[in-house]
């Protein structure tokens, strides 16, 4: 998908190891969603798909590592050379 | 103690009270999560990103000055995840756990979003309309390019808005009130006449791009395999309950539907202040004096966690909470406190009957929670069933708690945010009253973290281990 540049640099970061374009300083859950990666984990019991739900840091549906470390995709802006992963259950 | 008064969110409420409790002389700490100042309402846009202007960001922008210009201490980007008596507060922030003291708290933590459950609505490009006035005004991004706008309340027009603004296409509003119930409304609207103007003016622009607008309509399913694809609609009655009669399906790659606020007080509820249930409030929300004062010393609360007002009557109630604090703590005298409260209060009396409208639109509608079908999952994170909430009541379950031990439901990392009001009222149906159901009961940690964060750099050698006893 084309981007349309919006004055913040682009940057690379990983996403379960395949590298991914995205804005300095966007929040994580936008550059996910911009590359059609709305599933971001499955839900315990059920391993039904999930994805953000609230944007403002309160479901925890987004909820993914970043650098090794669980964090909520919708409270984290995107750094240069970040590594997330979707583990599945969280 | 390191402060006189900590303040527990910065939005339009928790703002205004930092700011009138500090120009007292008041050593005052205000938390909040989000990177910068202004609550939901007035979220800043994220940094590097140039959005258009709009009221809401001018709101924002004059509050934030504000603060920086005053000796308010900014805690903010901060997850505070502990708060214990009288008062220590422990947070989280880019440089570990900080803990500050007061004998003074004031909440001010605002709502979250409610959505009555349907099936389909835990698919990934299912948010909510609150989530999504967030992606609009802080984080410049679309829900998705083709967008059902859905459920109640003035965000409808506010969202559709501001997706079409943005270049996205709005599928259809599908509101589930009628034009009735908002023509019955104006008497108390055209009390505020600017905001009045601005949902006129929303509805020009969205009259101009001719959004199909589906009054007297719920969502009835969201459908798709690993992300929303399509929206099935029905009408439903003046309750909110489905009748018989056409239903409609439309394509789209985005649902944000939004069934009103719920407060987040789980502050006065961990002290276990004085709670009533107030259906047009949004739920249980504690009992306050005229102040803000809550049933225990030195405990204020104030805005949309104490009860749904909407943004005019919590920054009253912020400013008279502040001053109510610096009362107390003997920097204002009694004379000085009366003189300073007279405008905070008149404000707040002047946008009553607008905020009663508003909140009137968003409260509960319980017919619309006995259509949630059985299986249907009401608690997201715990994967729990309205089902499997009323096999609990038939086991013996009689409040919220005895039925979040017997399946669950709220125990996930959400901590009943999302679930707790709908499984109160699916719970009420057979107990009797949302009063014999209660709340789930508040622990910290508040928010959860992660324990890494917490432990620092410390490892397990760090653990002083006391010499043996000579034997």
């Amino acid at each position: 998908m084309a981007q349309e540049t919006d004055g913040r640099p682009v940057v690379t970061i990983s996403v379960d190891g395949a590298p991914l374009e995205a804005r300095a300083g966007e929040m994580l859950t936008t550059a996910l969603a911009r590359s059609g990666l709305l599933r971001l984990r499955q839900s315990p019991r059920n391993g039904a798909p999930r994805g953000a739900f609230c944007h403002m840091g309160v479901c925890q549906e987004c909820a993914l590592h970043v650098d090794g470390a669980v964090r909520q995709a919708c409270l984290t802006p995107v750094r240069a050379g970040m590594a997330v992963e979707r583990r599945g259950v969280l | 103690m390191s402060h006189d008064v900590i303040i527990l969110g910065a939005g339009p409420a928790g703002a205004n009270a930092a700011l009138a409790a500090a120009e007292t002389g008041l050593k005052v700490a205000l938390f909040d999560q989000q990177p910068e100042a202004g609550g939901q309402v007035w979220r800043a846009p994220l940094p590097g990103l140039a959005l258009p202007a709009s009221p809401e960001k001018a709101g924002g922008d004059a509050l934030r000055a504000r603060l920086a210009a005053s000796s308010v201490d900014l805690r903010l980007g901060r997850t505070v995840w502990s708060v214990g008596a009288h008062f220590r507060l422990d947070a989280l922030g880019p440089d570990g756990n900080e803990t500050v003291e007061a004998p003074r708290l004031i909440a001010a933590t605002g709502a979250h979003e409610r959505v009555v459950p349907f099936p389909g609505w835990t698919l990934p490009g299912v948010i909510g309309l609150a989530a999504a006035t967030v992606l609009l005004k802080s984080h410049g991004a679309l829900p998705g390019q083709r967008v059902v706008v859905a459920g109640c309340g003035p965000l409808l027009a506010a969202v559709a808005t501001g997706i079409v603004k943005m270049g996205g296409t709005v599928v259809a509003i599908v509101d589930l009130a009628g034009p009735g119930d908002w023509l019955r409304l104006l008497p108390a609207l055209a009390t505020q006449p600017r905001l009045l103007a601005r949902g006129a003016g929303w509805a020009l622009k969205l009259g101009g791009k001719r959004v199909p607008v589906h009054f007297r309509h719920g969502v009835r399913a969201a459908l798709g395999a690993d992300a929303v694809a399509r929206v099935r609609l029905a009408p439903v009655d003046a309750q909110g309950a489905f009748t018989a009669g056409p239903e409609i399906t439309l394509e789209a790659d985005a649902l944000t539907v939004g069934h009103g606020l719920v407060p987040g007080n789980e502050l006065p509820r961990l002290f276990r202040t004085e709670q009533t249930f107030d259906r047009r409030r949004g739920g249980f929300v504690p009992v306050l004096d005229a102040f803000g004062r809550t049933s225990l010393d030195g405990l204020y609360a104030c805005g949309d966690g104490a009860g749904l007002r909407g943004v005019l009557v919590a920054e009253a109630a912020g400013q008279l909470a502040g001053l109510a604090c610096a009362h107390d703590a003997g920097a204002l005298t009694a004379a000085a406190f009366a003189e300073r409260t007279k405008a905070p209060a008149a404000a707040a009396a002047q946008a009553r009957p607008f905020s009663d409208a508003m909140a009137g639109m968003m409260a509960l509608r319980p017919a619309q929670v006995a259509a949630i079908p059985p299986e249907t999952v009401v608690c997201r994170c715990e994967d729990v069933t309205r089902a499997e909430i009323e096999a609990a009541y038939d086991d013996g379950a009689r409040d919220l708690n005895q039925m979040k031990q017997f399946t669950r439901c709220g125990m996930g990392p959400c901590q009943g945010r999302f679930c707790g009001d709908v499984a109160g009222e699916i719970l009420a149906a057979k107990v009797g009253s949302r009063e014999k159901v209660g709340t789930y009961t508040a622990r910290p940690p508040l928010r959860p973290v992660p324990l890494a964060d917490l432990m620092g750099s410390f490892d397990y050698g760090d653990i002083p281990i006391p010499r043996p006893a000579p034997l």
